[in-house]
């Protein structure tokens, strides 16, 4: 497995979800949780994935990642987990 | 998830939010090797060398920014201090190189490449002045190439001929880089006792010890350590100081993380992290302000010092458990023109050169960006250089003095050196005449304790 973190951040409107499952799919990305909010239409979502299968580079999928994003009107981002591991673990 | 949503939240929007960043990925690059029976060769086997080391250094961080969605702000290269690689040359052949480190900084796209230095603190070689000598030229010819000269160390005391000829050193570098507001000054340093592996800049070069190339790592989190603190407003110095240290283990495991990252992709070594609390010119970004927040209303104001300690103490113990090797300067920095909150608290007058000259005893890097009358003169800058030094010397740590007399600028005047270094407020100092004690000459001896044997 080769985990990722993708996080969500914006304004709350129908179809994020679905638009971004839709592409994690087409990419062969592989949904392992999701951990999602909406605070007084603040739309936060937090999702581990398996990027481990992806018929596209890590580079190119956050690219997309960042366009689709600009298309929604949220802030997209994936990144690996070690930063969260490092930071929070002993 | 084995990993929470609460501190996924949280480590991002102390990115976003709080400006946590890596400061600088610092490549450390031995020339050693590139001493030649000419100097031509010298130069070119210096170019080689650097370019060759750090080619994949740029793109590599930026692959790592991108990947690990950590923001890597500056590329830096430093280097064997050049006076060492310089010897028989003269300084105009010494200002050559410096050139040289300029188009190896650009090929390579560096912002910055530190190590035109010379450690002079028992006395000079030949090399060293004339190294010492072009310094002046040299920065005033690139704008890319730092320097620095370590003039003391607390097993060897003070080298009062360096601090002297330093004094006017800075003179003449402020007047040859007059339309920039002296900034040549800005990237020139004095040291005592310092560190061989200092990732930032103006003060980095690869010391001897070192091995052939290294991968050092400044972190940066200001804005995140004053987040933390707003949360446990009015409770006692030991919440405090808690507070500050696990999250000061926050902000150097990021840092420990990048090293180890961007060592294993380099295949070069991973030297230290440096867990210096450095501020930028950003809001949000404030040692100063990390002060106020503890309960000073404006910084330099009485229990300034006492907070510096808190802080520096605290940020050291959190940093310490989350590094595998810690080094550099590994302390909070109180650069004058890189801190939004200290450039407000000069305006203000509630901070001074003394005061700062006192928090310099309890935190590390020193009297750093501050900018003083261009009428200052060469005696008088050595004397605070003197100041300073002696600080380090005594309590065998290091001290650093960046000072910039802004030429035809007057107390309460703006300096602006622009790009990267900013601008500074023109502080005052204090009236009086040190040029009998600077003229003197020779060295301050040790002190007793240094003889630790």
């Amino acid at each position: 497995m080769n985990k990722a973190i993708i996080t969500i951040l914006g304004a709350d409107r129908v179809g994020i979800i679905a638009a971004v499952s839709t592409y994690l799919a087409k990419v062969n990305v592989n949904i392992l949780d999701i951990n999602q909010t909406i605070m007084e239409d603040l739309f936060t979502m937090v999702t581990m994935v398996d990027i481990n299968e992806a018929s596209k580079p890590f580079d190119e999928i956050y690219n997309d990642l960042n366009a689709l994003g600009s298309e929604l009107g949220v802030v997209i981002q994936i990144q690996k987990t070690e930063i969260f591991q490092s930071m929070h673990k002993i | 998830m084995l990993i929470s949503v609460d501190e996924i939240r949280q480590t991002i929007h102390m990115i976003q939010s709080e400006h946590l960043d890596i400061r600088t990925v610092t490549m450390g690059i031995s020339l050693l090797d590139c001493i030649r029976s000419d100097f031509e060769s010298t130069k070119k086997a210096v170019y080689d060398k650097i370019c060759k080391s750090a080619e994949r250094l740029v793109p590599e961080c930026e692959a790592i920014e991108r990947e690990l969605g950590i923001p890597i702000v500056n590329k830096r290269i430093s280097i064997t201090p050049a006076a060492i690689i310089c010897g028989g040359a003269t300084p105009k052949q010494c200002a050559e190189l410096a050139v040289t480190l300029e188009k190896a900084a650009q090929t390579v796209g560096v912002n910055f490449i530190g190590g035109y230095s010379a450690l002079v603190h028992k006395g000079f070689t030949e090399a060293d002045k004339a190294l010492i000598a072009s310094i002046p030229e040299a920065l005033a010819a690139t704008s890319r190439v730092c320097s620095s000269v370590n003039v003391a160390t607390t097993k060897a005391g003070i080298n009062m001929n360096a601090v002297k000829e330093i004094g006017l050193l800075i003179k003449r570098a402020a007047e040859l880089t007059r339309d920039s507001g002296g900034s040549a000054c800005a990237r020139f340093v004095v040291f005592a006792n310092a560190p061989e592996d200092n990732p930032f800049m103006a003060g980095a070069f690869h010391g001897v010890g070192e091995p052939e190339r290294v991968i050092n790592v400044g972190v940066s989190g200001p804005g995140v350590v004053k987040c933390a603190i707003e949360k446990v407003r009015g409770e006692d110095f030991t919440v405090l100081a808690e507070t500050i240290k696990k999250t000061a283990f926050k902000i150097t495991r990021m840092g420990q993380l990048v090293a180890k990252e961007a060592s294993r992709r380099l295949g070069v070594e991973f030297g230290i992290v440096d867990l210096s609390l450095a501020p930028t010119p950003a809001v949000g970004d404030s040692v100063a302000r990390i002060i106020e927040e503890m309960g000073i209303s404006s910084c330099g104001g009485p229990g300034t010092t006492a907070a510096l300690a808190l802080l520096n103490d605290a940020v050291k113990k959190g940093g310490v458990m989350a590094s595998s090797h810690v080094g550099g300067l590994s302390g909070a920095f109180i650069p004058v023109s890189e801190d939004e909150g200290m450039i407000s608290a000069v305006r203000a007058g509630s901070l001074s050169l003394e005061k700062l000259e006192a928090m310099t005893c309890v935190c590390s890097v020193g009297l750093d960006m501050i900018a003083v009358p261009g009428s200052t003169d060469a005696a008088t800058i050595s004397a605070i250089i003197a100041d300073e030094i002696s600080i380090g010397v005594i309590n065998n740590k290091t001290t650093a003095v960046r000072i910039i007399p802004a030429p035809g600028k007057v107390e309460g005047d703006t300096v602006e050196f622009g790009g990267l270094l900013g601008e500074a407020p023109v502080m005052s100092v204090r009236k009086a005449d040190s040029s009998l004690f600077i003229d003197r000459g020779g060295r301050i001896p040790a002190p007793i304790h240094s003889l630790r044997n």
